[in-house]
């Protein structure tokens, strides 16, 4: 399987289902995600619930806090790496392994960018007071957007990892697969940010 | 990977070794049954423990604060430890073989999946050795054990968070096995109806373990690092777990009970003679009761105060489920009506359970009725109600299937004059338990109480009650003799040793090789196995494909690594709060281990390797002779 040698013509169609492990880890990435929205459902209730609740006299709301312009960049960051993503993903189509690689690595340095905003976001919120044991707000809302945080830093870890690996062997059908899937969870990453974006950045300063 | 290796006599060091690295589901299964036999026993000690306090009103026996721990630590260990890992083990043996599998589809997850949940009970019950173990109930309402002293709720949050995941990863497995790995001609409705039934239980733990993964996260940070989700000085709110506990613990009860249903589809078809009753019904039933199964979780919540509108909600929710439940019970009933019925061990347990799961369902629409929920809340009652659901329906159905798939894991079958003997006792001592205590419940007696006062009227029904529990641990002692004594017995080497197998997994010979099916079969029907028998096919299945090679996934002992670099982080995590200063170097050690163990995973290339169609002959003769598995 790793020794097969492919044209662009011989390539086929749908190369991360090509063969059965590949279909295999494609039905279990959505399986996956499944689950990985309930868990986030359950943050996102978790936090709508313990919004702006805290001890008598807490100082900080969502109003005060939260910076619309940061929440903005940081979702540019992660939307423009989606396609970025999705660039990969045409390129493993068509058998173009310099391209996967060109635009899988584009993914993770914007991927990049979006964690060291959040990193500097997180940084800034603890230097004026805003610490994880404040107040149940404090809480919930490290606990939310940490948790969509992680899952970056693992899709970041995952995508590097498949760019060193695979650096000097070329496209074949066993790492197809395994492209197409971290790009599946990388898009999955980005909806949920986009519900975060909402429920936390734009609801917590308008609403 | 030579032939030869596999009937071979091996080294004790080296079998223990095959097992630490298996990824065969049917290796995997026999760990899964053993560990649950095993967490069953300690749960069932600890029952007996309290049944012997409760027999006699002051007793001393045993203290208040054990008698606390003993019971959280029944329950935790029977539903997350006990029955999940006894059903896996039967659903890890036989879904693959009833689809025409050659393995699930993630091996190495299978494996991953059965040691992550085996260090997590093993962790939580370290805590009985280290400080004392969860004492605030299986539920661990946040009001009461975010105070709770010690370690025992730090031990019980993250033991069951390492087990979830295990349970969770399987679950995922099951599923995409079901969709990708059937044999041609499986459609969806052809497949057996334990086939369906531990699809719609794997998609229940899909969607119910993640908001337990939060509720136990919730409370991990909220103890051990001084979070405030739970505490309402800090503007927490500790109804937050009782919502995510019970829209995971809702499910769970049809995690566990959907399986058990589905191997009693399997059983009485088998000994009624009779294709199974409504079988397009059973399975719209099924989906049915999964699907209702997520609508109802606030009805353990009736007197927490949601509002009469939301109660009366959940009320009708609940009560709607008895519809499709109440199908399969009359569909069980159709499917013996007329047969050629054959008495056995596993259909007695069958004939015996449609009467008291019938009891404890009836039960439960009573405490659906949200006003007398209100009276029977925290009674008696409800412990009677769940016993009835959970002993006579899931640990019936797991003790009928020790017998009926004995064959196919050991080759070896159970003492049917034994299984009399451990049924009857067991069953009259179950009833015996478990039938007064509605009683006391109706009488107002409260559960979780560790004494009570003489003069009540309620000496007797306790005396009654442990007198039962003493005839339920006798059946157990007697059942696991059994399972002792077929050791010794005469290996089988036959093919579906009831006589009226109906779908695939009886169309192997035993013992079964590693590699299943040597060449995939072909589905013609529903019911597969019974129809080659009744075409007079002499291989007792057409193939799909000619004899070639078998593509077989390598042993790996990583998810071992992994699951022990989460149980050494656990340790970490756990000693946080009292400040000792190397716990967050051991949290960063073990989590280290399972992520390096991961990469590992994921930058090595596993391609398994292939069997030839020389050596499958070779195997084949070597187990069965000349001939094969014909």
């Amino acid at each position: 399987m790793l020794n097969t040698k492919f044209t662009p013509q011989t390539w086929p169609e749908h190369p991360e289902q090509a063969t059965h492990e590949g279909k295999n880890k494609y039905v279990g990435i959505w399986i996956f995600i499944c689950s990985d929205i309930v868990l986030f459902a359950s943050l996102f209730a978790t936090y709508i619930s313990l919004r702006n609740k805290g001890p008598a006299g807490m100082q900080f709301t969502s109003q005060e806090l939260f910076e619309l312009p940061l929440a903005f960049v940081m979702t540019m960051f992660l939307l423009t790496s989606s396609l970025t993503s999705v660039y990969a993903m045409y390129h493993l189509k068509n058998y173009n392994f310099k391209g996967v690689q060109l635009w899988t690595g584009v993914t993770v340095l914007l991927g990049l960018g979006f964690l060291a905003l959040e990193i500097y976001e997180f940084y800034h919120y603890v230097h004026i007071g805003f610490g994880y044991t404040q107040s149940a707000f404090s809480s919930a809302f490290f606990t939310l957007v940490g948790t969509h945080g992680l899952h970056v830093i693992i899709g970041l870890v995952w995508m590097i990892c498949l760019i060193v690996r695979n650096a000097s062997r070329g496209l074949n059908l066993y790492n197809a697969p395994k492209y197409f899937v971290a790009s599946i969870y990388w898009h999955f990453i980005d909806v949920v940010w986009v519900f975060i974006f909402t429920v936390v950045y734009l609801m917590g300063v308008l609403g | 990977m030579s032939s030869v290796a596999v009937t071979k006599k091996k080294g004790v060091g080296a079998v223990i070794w095959d097992y630490l690295t298996t990824v065969d589901h049917k290796k995997l299964a026999v760990l899964y049954l053993f560990s649950g036999l095993l967490f069953f026993a300690i749960a069932g000690f600890e029952a007996l423990l309290m049944r012997i306090q409760l027999m006699f009103p002051n007793s001393d026996f045993i203290s208040a604060g054990t008698f606390n721990e003993l019971l959280t630590m029944h329950g935790t260990t029977m539903l997350f430890l006990a029955a999940t890992p006894l059903l896996f083990g039967f659903m890890n043996m036989v879904v693959p073989l009833q689809i025409g599998a050659r393995d699930v589809a993630f091996p190495f997850l299978n494996s991953l999946g059965f040691w992550l949940f085996f260090l997590g009970a093993t962790f939580l019950h370290l805590s009985f050795f280290m400080g004392g173990a969860p004492d605030a109930g299986w539920t661990s309402y946040a009001s009461l054990s975010l105070y709770s002293p010690g370690h025992g709720i730090d031990f019980y949050v993250l033991g069951l968070q390492i087990s979830g995941a295990g349970t969770l990863i399987s679950g995922i497995n099951f599923i995409v096995t079901i969709i990708t790995m059937r044999a041609p001609g499986m459609t969806f409705m052809r497949m057996p109806l334990f086939t369906w039934t531990s699809l719609i239980s794997s998609t229940l733990i899909l969607f119910a373990f993640p908001p337990l993964t939060v509720g136990l996260f919730l409370m991990l940070v909220d103890r051990m690092f001084d979070a405030n989700f739970f505490d309402h000085t800090m503007g927490g709110n500790t109804i937050i777990w009782e919502h995510l506990f019970w829209i995971f613990g809702h499910p769970e009860v049809y995690i566990l009970v959907l399986p058990a249903f589905g191997l009693f589809s399997e059983i009485i078809p088998v000994f009624a003679r009779k294709r199974l009753f409504g079988y397009s019904s059973m399975v719209f039933a099924t989906i049915l009761i999964g699907f209702l199964g997520f609508m109802v979780w606030a009805h353990h919540m009736f007197t927490t105060g949601l509002g009469a509108t939301a109660n009366a909600i959940f009320a009708v929710a609940t009560m709607a489920i008895a519809v499709p439940t109440g199908m399969k019970v009359f569909n069980w009933i159709l499917t013996i009506w007329g047969g050629s019925i054959k008495v056995t061990v596993p259909m007695i347990y069958a004939l015996g359970f449609i009467p008291s799961f019938v009891a404890g369902g009836v039960t439960g629409v009573m405490q659906a009725t949200a006003p007398l929920d209100y009276q029977l809340h925290d009674s008696y009652f409800i412990v009677a109600h769940f016993h009835y659901v959970i002993v006579g329906g899931i640990v019936t159905a797991i003790f009928a299937s020790f017998h009926f798939y004995w064959p196919l894991f050991f080759n070896r079958a159970m003492s049917e004059k034994l299984g009399y003997w451990t049924f009857w006792i067991f069953f009259i001592g179950f009833h015996l338990t478990f039938f007064v205590q509605h009683f006391l419940g109706l009488m107002g007696m409260p559960r979780r109480v560790f004494t009570y006062m003489e003069g009540q009227g309620w000496d007797l029904f306790n005396f009654i009650s442990s007198i039962g529990a003493i005839m339920m641990a006798i059946g157990v002692v007697l059942m696991v003799l059994n399972m002792l004594l077929s050791i010794k017995s005469e290996p089988l080497n036959c093919r579906d040793y009831w006589g009226d197998g109906r779908s695939l997994e009886w169309a192997l010979k035993t013992p079964i090789p590693f590699y299943n099916f040597k060449q995939t079969p072909l589905v013609r029907g529903f019911d597969p196995y019974w129809i080659e028998k009744q075409e007079g096919n002499p291989e007792g299945m057409t193939y799909a494909e000619p004899l070639g090679d078998v593509h077989m996934p390598n042993n790996s002992i990583l998810p071992l690594i992994m699951s022990i670099g989460l149980f050494v982080a656990a340790f970490g995590a756990l000693y946080h709060p009292d400040g000792e200063s190397w716990s967050v170097p051991v949290m960063v050690i073990g989590l280290g281990i399972t992520v390096l163990a991961m990469i590992v995973r994921s930058v090595k290339d596993d391609l398994g390797y292939h069997l030839h169609a020389e050596e499958i002959i070779e195997i084949e003769n070597e187990l069965y002779g000349k001939g094969g598995n014909k």
